[in-house]
């Protein structure tokens, strides 16, 4: 049904099929709607769907006081503006105050490509974790999204949604049931899991498959909702298999990697390992390329899951 | 300025637009349009009016220039490579993987590039900085920013604003980029900026309002503006997004990051002449 389709088409489209029934929903832009694909929502709803030109963190703020008149209000923007530049408005005029607003970034961590270091957030999941009731989500494909979406509507809090904006390999197909706070087993196995969000989902399915040809059978989990974590999910691979392997599109540090060790410290310590940003930024350059210069490959993440393997008691 | 001066000061203007479209269309993708509304200015600093040494890039007491406007980094390479801070063959490795030339500006990585840009309106509280830096350590320099007018909705730019004021920084010179347009579309239709010249010399700043494309109105304003004593001074350049290829500022604001094939390189060169 999303076939071939954008991310931010998918997004657009099911915002619009939202507003249409729903006159609670705004979507707030900052001069990044052509980009994210909210620009066409504004012939339909000129009152809800508008621009506040560059200025995030008055968005984030106006967002804020539109939820106190009943509104949801969606502020759209690139992942690095939608956290580094209205942090402190996130935190207070947004979820301090209990404001019910959705805060939708795209092009995370080295999906910028070629805008480079600057437009690199490996540090928005981080960021926003440590903020209290903060739900972080995000998005591994198509059908997902566009399920996730109406669940997002009517969850009553603040949600950051995370997100691709361009073409993305299909991982769930047509069965698939979204649980906002619930993990998806996307493969079950026993010798090892692998805890995958965005765009590292398909790159585990792609190592789970190398794996497979050596013997090793691998379980993947898709934590698409990072905060709260689904903790039962994570206990029960974790301690199934003895055995874990984080792949994300973020720095290491704050990240899925902390949520996921943050829950088996406490309930069921096992080796470990982290694929995904090493603390460093990022540079310009395609996802492919970058892919392999921060070791974030299938081949990268089969090294890892043998590693810990052989570490296992 | 001599008629000569001013010749060759177009001559130039063109030769650096030649650069940029061969930059960018080498890629196939890049800012065209912020890149050509700006290069008259930067002409015009640096062949004129900055004390720089291409050879000596961090020389203490130079003049420096902060491109806040941070995505219009070819048009700067283009000029920073033809005026010898390194060889114009770099300019083909922009944004290909490990290059020194970024989409958005890196001092880390780029001779002449004096403070690392791309978070719109941060560059300009960078040169408040540098500016207040400069008057601390009585160097005598000039300190040159750049803002898109789109970059003006940024709250950031009127706390620089304000204290560039406040700290009277008269070596401070700002430019915006009134080209009127941002990536949604026009800065009137998004969100106003009204009256941008009262609004400057409201916030303590002596301002002057000039054709962007007119290198000789260009260097007289920089001369005007060095003479004002006790505040930082801004010259809001009235540009065209895309100038100097019809067909490529009449795309309008289409022209912020656009495609350009091997085809649409050929045809800005032969437009440009
Ligand atoms: C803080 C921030 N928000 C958003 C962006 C994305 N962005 C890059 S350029 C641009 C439009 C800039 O418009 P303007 O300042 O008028 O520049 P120009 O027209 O000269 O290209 C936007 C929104 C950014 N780089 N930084
Ligand atoms: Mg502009």
């Amino acid at each position: 049904m999303y076939e071939n389709k954008e991310m931010r088409q998918v997004f657009g489209s099911v915002i619009e099929e939202m507003m249409g029934k729903d006159e609670r929903i705004v979507v707030i832009d900052v001069d990044l709607a052509k980009a994210n694909g909210t620009m066409k929502l504004r012939e339909k709803f000129p009152e809800r769907a508008f621009d506040v030109g560059i200025a995030e963190s008055n968005a984030a703020s106006i967002a804020a006081g539109m939820a106190s008149y009943g509104f949801i209000p969606f502020v759209t923007t690139f992942t690095p503006f939608a956290t580094r530049r209205m942090c402190d408005q996130i935190a207070i005029s947004v979820t301090y105050a209990e404001r019910n607003v959705k805060i939708v970034g795209t092009d995370p961590g080295i999906s910028a490509e070629l805008n480079g270091g600057t437009h690199m957030s490996m540090e928005d999941i981080g960021v926003l974790r440590s903020i209290p009731n903060m739900v972080i989500f995000e998005a591994v494909d198509n059908v997902q999204l566009a399920q996730a979406l109406p669940q997002i509507v009517d969850y009553d809090g603040v949600v950051y949604i995370r997100m691709f904006r361009k073409t993305t390999p299909a991982v769930f197909g047509d069965d698939y049931k979204f649980d906002l706070f619930k993990a998806d087993v996307v493969r079950e196995g026993k010798d090892v899991t692998l805890f995958a969000s965005g765009i590292m989902v398909a790159e585990s399915i792609i190592a789970a498959d190398l794996l497979k040809t050596e013997g090793i059978d691998a379980e993947i989990i898709n934590i698409h909702t990072i905060k709260p974590i689904d903790r039962d999910a994570v206990i029960k691979s974790a301690s199934k298999t003895g055995a874990v392997v984080t792949c994300e599109n973020h720095n290491v540090i704050g990240g899925l990697k902390s949520a996921v060790a943050e829950v088996l410290v406490e309930e069921c310590p096992v080796p470990m390992k982290a694929i995904g940003i090493q603390d460093h930024f990022g540079e310009v350059a395609k996802i492919d390329y970058l892919k392999k210069k921060y070791h974030m490959t299938a081949a990268d993440i089969v090294a890892a899951a043998k590693e810990v393997i052989s570490k296992k008691k | 300025m001599n008629k000569t001066e001013v010749i060759n000061l177009q001559d130039k203007s063109r030769h650096i637009r030649r650069l940029i479209i061969n930059e960018i269309g080498k890629l196939g993708v890049g800012h065209v349009g912020g890149s050509l509304s700006i290069v008259e200015a930067l002409v015009v600093l640096y062949y004129k009016q900055m004390n720089i040494n291409p050879a000596n890039p961090k020389m203490e007491g130079r003049d420096r220039f902060i491109l806040s406007k941070g995505h219009a980094g070819p048009a700067l390479y283009a000029v920073l490579a033809d005026r010898g801070y390194f060889d114009v063959s770099e300019l083909d490795t922009l944004n290909i993987p490990e290059t020194n030339l970024p989409s958005h500006c890196d001092m880390l990585k780029t001779p002449g590039i004096d403070m690392t840009a791309g978070s719109l309106g941060q560059g300009i509280s960078c040169a408040v900085g540098i500016a207040k830096a400069s008057k601390i350590k009585r160097d005598n320099a000039y300190i040159y920013t750049m803002v898109g007018d789109g970059e003006c909705q940024e709250g950031q730019v009127w706390e620089a604003a304000m204290a560039a004021a406040q700290f009277k920084l008269n070596n401070l010179i700002g430019f915006v980029d009134n080209n009127g347009l941002q990536i949604d579309g026009t800065t009137e239709e998004i969100i106003c900026l009204g009256p941008l010249a009262d609004k400057w010399s409201s916030f303590g700043w002596s301002v002057q309002c000039i054709d962007g494309h007119d290198v000789e109105a260009i260097d007289n304003a920089i001369l005007e503006a060095k003479k004002v004593q006790d505040k930082p001074s801004m010259i809001i350049l009235n540009t065209v997004k895309g100038k100097g290829v019809p067909f490529i500022e009449a795309m309008g604001s289409a022209n912020h990051s656009m495609p350009v094939s091997e085809e649409d390189r050929v045809r800005a060169l032969a437009e440009l002449k």
